[in-house]
């Protein structure tokens, strides 16, 4: 042992330190809100620098500037709100709609043996329709108001919500269900607080494919037939060459997508907190 | 048999997987308060038996009567992840006259007894093994049992945590009286806290003893090794290092 002890440094073997790998720093720290805005702002400012240099026609592709000018002018109009304000609240509605149904049907499916096989080959089919395909049928169905856009919006939300919900549910640790029964809870204090909040992690997957969804769907629907919303102005602008107008619109759809991903964010921090995972490197 | 005064009843209980039969017609009664070691080598059909006991299992042939408060701690803490330390003692506990408030100072009670009563508001996935261990003794505990049921508890922990478990075991059984069914494949474990033993080899009980050494007992104390020489020649365990006592 003592010889061990005193080999000298150069031994045969190099030892090192069991560390894991360590997070590299900035030598500055930046807050995180700032370095997740660095990105898209070096987006813009590319896009800008293109325009100016004028690669494209300003019918082409119009520069933030003369978006930002766009935005200025519609608002002042009072065009802008109302339109923003009409499809935001489709897109609520649908969404509160098409989330509800996809949960109500994943708990059937994912409690009930005979829920599961009445009903999950019909969602699983149903979800292979292209929703889009969809359009002309909901007009037929519900005329041209508010319902068919709400209608379509539901449904697009209702499927990856289901899906996501139900294997999540069906994907629970036996062992805690176990745990539970074997601690008095009963059936429905199995379910809401085992079964449910097991699957919230899944449940939040879902939600947030329903999110991005819903507008894709309030835009195409809004494009096809409609007399108001986001998709209306970018329809309008097509026929007026009004590209600025375009971008706008779909700058707002960017943003309203990122404020929808905040939102998951701030639920799956706090109702997720007792989860400890990967935090990345 | 009088069942009056008795915690657990398995009269010629049978279970079978897929044709195989693990458990071949287990006997067994247990008197209230009585800590009883189950011992069997892997695969003999101790967990079986004890999922059987604890309502787990409702696919047995024969009779079982277990007392309707009976409580399981697993070989694996099992608690909820998402529920924080005291709901997860308290938890299937419906307030009783005194209300949320009494049953959440019954809960912190518990944690007490298993010296955790500063980790009430903890998530579980903060705790170590050993604590995780004790808030699910905490929480088979908090209800009274008539009946424990433990499911190798003590196996996932290290050596010195396991002993300060047994002491804290032996405590809390002191102190509450339940009927205890310890499973467990380790013959020390068993001789240091059960009143009794059995031995379950290929789905019956061969051995069935008392264990009457002087508490706190003694691991080198000469009954301590003669039935610990006994119960692992039942489990047909004859590695040379075991040696068997004199007869002096």
């Amino acid at each position: 042992m003592a010889d061990i002890m005193a080999a000298p440094a150069t031994s045969a073997i190099s030892l090192i330190r069991p560390a894991a790998a360590r997070r590299r720093r900035l030598p500055v720290r930046v807050p995180r809100l700032a370095r997740r805005v660095v990105g898209p702002l070096a987006v813009i400012g590319l896009w800008q620098l293109v325009c100016s240099l004028g690669v494209f026609t300003s019918v082409e592709v119009a520069s933030p500037v003369a978006v930002i000018d766009a935005g200025r002018q519609l608002w002042d109009q009072g065009v802008l709100q109302s339109n923003l304000l009409i499809s935001l609240l489709r897109v609520v509605e649908g969404l509160a709609l098409g989330v509800a149904t996809g949960v109500a049907l994943a708990v059937i499916c994912g409690l009930f043996w005979l829920g599961e096989d009445l009903l999950d080959p019909v969602i699983q089919a149903a979800r292979a329709v292209p929703i889009l395909g969809l359009v002309p049928l909901a007009i037929i169905w519900f005329g041209v108001g508010e319902t068919p856009k709400v209608f379509l919006i539901a449904l697009g939300c209702t499927f990856p919500v289901y899906i996501n919900t139900y294997a999540a549910i069906r994907g629970v640790d036996m062992k805690l269900v176990e745990a539970g029964q074997t601690f008095g809870l009963s059936r429905w204090g199995l379910v809401r607080q085992v079964i449910l909040p097991g699957a919230l992690p899944g449940f939040l997957t879902g939600l947030r494919f329903a999110l991005v969804g819903s507008w894709i769907i309030d835009v195409v629907a809004e494009e096809i037939n409609a007399q108001s919303g986001l998709g209306y102005l970018i329809n309008q602008a097509q026929t007026t060459n009004r590209t600025d107008i375009m971008f706008l619109c779909l700058g707002i759809y960017a943003i309203l997508g990122l404020l929808t991903d905040v939102i998951v964010r701030v639920l799956e921090r706090t109702l997720l907190r007792w989860r400890r995972g990967f935090a990345g490197a | 048999m009088n069942t009056d005064q008795l915690a657990v009843v398995s009269r010629d209980v049978r279970r079978c997987f897929e044709g195989r039969e693990v458990l071949r017609g287990v006997d067994l009664a247990i008197s209230p308060g009585q800590f009883v070691a189950l011992l069997g080598r892997s695969g003999t059909g101790k967990t079986t038996f004890l999922r059987v006991l604890g309502g787990l299992d409702p696919d047995y042939d024969g009779e079982v009567l277990v007392p309707r408060h009976r409580a399981v701690v697993f070989q694996e803490p099992r608690l909820i992840p998402w529920l924080k330390v005291l709901p997860n003692v308290t938890l299937g506990l419906r307030p009783g006259g005194g209300g949320r408030e009494a049953l959440r100072q019954q809960g912190i009670g518990a944690l007490g007894e298993v010296g955790l009563a500063g980790h009430a508001e903890a998530w579980p996935v903060t705790l170590s093994g050993g604590e995780a261990q004790r808030v699910a003794l905490a929480r088979a505990l908090v209800r009274e049992p008539q009946l424990m049921l433990l499911d190798e508890p003590f196996g996932a922990l290290d050596a010195l945590t396991r002993s300060r478990m047994h002491a804290l075991l032996q405590d809390l059984c002191a102190r509450h009286r339940p009927a205890v069914l310890l499973v467990t494949h380790d013959v020390d474990e068993a001789l240091l806290l059960a009143d009794r033993a059995l031995v379950l080899v290929d789905g019956f009980i061969t051995l069935d003893v008392p264990v009457t050494l002087p508490r706190p007992r003694d691991r080198g104390h000469p009954g301590f090794l003669a039935l610990r020489g006994r119960l692992l020649r039942e489990l047909g365990v004859t590695e040379p290092g075991v040696t068997e006592p004199g007869p002096n």
